[in-house]
């Protein structure tokens, strides 16, 4: 009964998926970690990523460039964030952080909107990534095909600085313990800002990454928001392979189950959430007492 | 514990003596309102809904909901200008409403008209909230909106309860005007039984019989009677479903249901994914090559689909609402484009249309009815009465409040016949509605009470 050739297209389409998943939720996990702080208006980076390339790309032609204005500028606003609005909600109650980086999100989407309207805009890919490659079991996208790799590079990258600098192993002693960290007299305030400004530029570089495979609307973040908590839900807050593992995992389990039964792909997805939830509260590769 | 009770008895005493007074006067209060106020038309009526609080004052309050955020904000958008339109129309007493409904003049029996509006986001509980206040703070005197099905089923709910009339905006549910009906709630557009039944034989006489057809479906009520309509009004030609990729509205990425088509061996991808969902759905599919391997068709059309697709609607048959073209062969299509291209910069599209038109016939039911008194307005609607529209005559049906109307088989022009820049389709065929819909009861339409 099993279309072969069906399974393995969808187990390698769950890849690709899984990787971008990653990307977005490894900004969201590292800025809890650190920070402490649910970043609500994550969801609205990964869309400013995306309009912030089209601009560029718009004034260009360069996708190479619309990638590195995208994810500079979201890191610029992930910056200004902190340092203006965030950095005095530190020492706020939880449900006070929720609700002023939901606000931040709102105001970015509607922001958009204004400028941009609501009708989808598009950024082509490169000319080089356009088409369709055969894999031989199966034709892929060649840029969705190239996304898988861009992000790779970008997941090893990230890995690179925070487990191969000073930066990085402050982020993560900051993670275990910021109030330790700040008694080495580190300065954690300065740690935040770049912390918060490198998780919100993961976003917007998977946001112009991403929109190609997609077409921009203001609201493009918010169903991927939603996405983006499962995967760090399963895979650990605040842990990085945490967020590589989660989001292969949610990658996998939309495509596979949308093979056999396509209205219950989200169903199931939500069902493992949960089901990690009650087995393993702390995620997959969390650490007890994190969450 | 005595002196307890004995403030217990005082205050109740009190309490008592002073719902006496504010009884009575509220009973002198109301006859009296009742009396001076009430309109000729209903005299001796008890109070029902927002009437007669709500028709008293020199202009009367509409309720809109539509979706300005989420998937259908572009739609939304839309509709919401057709209704801006009307709403001017009506109050400067517009020569094009005086062709639609003769008896008006300025505003709606003499009162101007004042919209309020809110977000819906498509979704049914924000749009029944909004509603709800403004038929509780503002005694709005009907209720419109749209675009999502699973809204105009709860708004049908609501105008029900509350007894207020809804004039349901764009909706392409069998069930709204079939199991989920109600007297409080007409409707204008194609739906999903009329649509289907007239692209079909379009269909099968370009593409043959015996075909192997992909569904793409949204996951609620307009989604799956779309399908349903599509798969009953082609079996007779022998086309068979050979896969349906049911996704949620607003899914981010349509990737693993278009491998499963990909890999379904379709001939036919029928697409009824609706706004920013079709867009995307669509361009995903270019490019992994689905549109290559079969031909697309789209049921329920889109607006704005041709233009955000960029090209992939070339050669694509659709069944649609209005098309503005049609102006070649309508007068009264030709003088609302002018309007609406004047007023918006662009040529309307379907949502706009049925906003507007179904203001239009609204106001004309209360001409006719000489009263807001809503059962006056609903059976006005329900006499049947041939009346004008931007495509020719059409009626509402007495048992389920359906316009009988025609739909708009559509075809993508190709790039290079295109005459401006909005020149995105050729009329195909307009089908004349009453061939097209279902028996009154086909689809379990109750309408229930008028009071």
């Amino acid at each position: 009964m099993v279309n072969w050739a069906n399974f393995i297209s969808q187990v390698f389409n769950g890849l690709a998926l899984g990787a971008l998943l990653a990307l977005i939720s490894s900004g969201l996990t590292i800025i809890y970690g650190t920070l402490g702080v649910l970043n609500l208006a994550h969801g609205a980076m990964f869309m400013l990523g995306g309009y912030a390339g089209y601009v560029a790309f718009g004034y260009t032609g360069s996708f190479v460039l619309a990638v590195i204005a995208g994810s500079l500028f979201v890191a610029l606003v992930g910056i200004g964030m902190e340092r203006l609005i965030i950095r005095h909600f530190y020492d706020r109650p939880h449900e006070d952080q929720l609700l002023v980086t939901f606000g931040l999100g709102i105001v970015f989407v509607e922001f958009v909107r204004l400028a941009f309207g609501s009708q989808s805009q598009i950024v082509p890919p490169p000319p080089l990534l356009a088409g369709i490659t055969s894999l031989g079991f199966m034709f892929y996208p060649t840029y969705r095909l190239a996304v898988v790799g861009i992000i790779a590079v970008a997941l090893g990258a990230l890995f690179i600085v925070l487990y191969r600098t000073r930066i990085g192993m402050i982020v993560r002693a900051g993670i275990e313990d910021s109030t330790m960290v700040d008694a080495l007299g580190i300065n954690v305030y300065r740690v935040f800002m770049i912390v918060f400004g490198i998780g919100a530029m993961a976003a917007g570089f998977a946001g112009i990454v991403n929109a190609p495979v997609v077409s921009l609307t203001p609201g493009i973040g918010d169903d991927i928001l939603v996405q983006t908590f499962v995967v760090v839900v399963i895979g650990g807050v605040g842990s990085f392979p945490g967020a590589i593992l989660g989001g292969l995992i949610a990658g996998e389990i939309i495509s596979i189950t949308s093979m056999f039964n396509p209205g219950y792909a989200y169903v199931m997805l939500f069902a493992a959430m949960t089901l990690v939830l009650v087995l393993r509260p702390y995620g997959l590769l969390g650490t007890r007492g994190r969450e | 514990m005595a002196k307890r009770l004995f403030e217990q008895g005082m205050r109740s005493a009190v309490s008592r003596r002073a719902l006496l007074q504010g009884s009575a006067g509220l009973i002198g209060g109301t006859m009296l309102s009742g009396g001076l106020i009430r309109p000729a038309a209903a005299v001796g009526q008890d109070p029902i809904g927002t009437w007669p609080a709500g028709s008293q004052g020199d202009t009367v309050f509409i309720g809109v909901s539509v979706p300005r955020t989420g998937t259908y904000a572009v739609q939304g958008e839309d509709e919401l200008k057709g209704y801006q339109l009307a709403v001017e129309h009506i109050n400067e007493g517009n020569e094009l409403v005086t062709k639609v409904s003769p008896k008006s003049k300025k505003g709606v029996l003499g009162k101007q008209l004042k919209l309020g509006i809110a977000d819906s986001a498509a979704k049914p509980n924000e749009a029944v909230q909004a509603q709800q206040r403004f038929i509780s703070e503002n005694k709005a005197v009907m209720i419109t909106g749209g675009t999502s099905s699973a809204v105009a089923v709860a708004l049908n709910k609501l105008a029900q309860r509350e007894k207020v009339l809804f004039v349901c905006g764009i909706s392409g549910s069998n069930d709204t005007t079939g199991k989920d009906c109600v007297r409080y709630g007409v409707r204008q557009n194609f739906f999903g039984q009329t649509a289907a039944a007239a692209i079909a034989p379009v269909l099968v006489k370009e593409f043959g019989k015996n075909k192997k057809v992909a569904y793409m479906t949204p996951d609620y009520t307009y989604g799956h009677t779309v399908t349903k309509s599509m798969q009953d009004n082609t079996a007779a030609a022998g086309w068979t479903t050979v896969t349906n990729q049911v996704s949620p509205l607003g899914a981010p990425d349509f990737s693993s249901y278009l491998l499963n088509v990909v890999n379904s061996g379709a001939d036919i991808l029928v697409n009824v994914n609706w706004g920013h969902d079709a867009v995307l759905s669509i361009q995903q599919a270019k490019q992994f090559g689905v549109l290559d391997k079969m031909k697309l068709v789209v049921p329920y059309q889109v607006p704005f689909l041709a233009r955000e697709t960029g090209g992939l609607m070339q050669g694509v048959y659709a069944a649609t609402d209005y098309w503005w073209t049609l102006e070649d062969k309508f007068p009264l299509a030709k003088m609302f484009n002018t309007a609406f291209e004047k007023k918006y910069g662009y040529k309307p599209e379907w949502g706009a249309e049925n906003a507007y038109i179904s203001f239009l016939h609204w106001a004309r039911m209360v001409e006719e009815a000489g009263s807001f008194f809503p059962p006056d307005v609903i059976k006005a609607y329900e006499k049947e009465t041939t009346i004008p529209s931007l495509v020719g005559d059409v009626q509402y049906r007495k048992e389920d409040h359906q316009c009988i109307r025609p739909v708009i088989i559509v075809k993508g022009k190709q790039q290079k016949d295109m005459k401006g820049k909005e020149d995105y389709y050729d009329i195909v065929e307009v089908v004349p509605g009453k061939e097209l819909m279902q028996k009154p009861d086909a689809f379990g339409c109750k309408l229930g009470e008028y009071t």
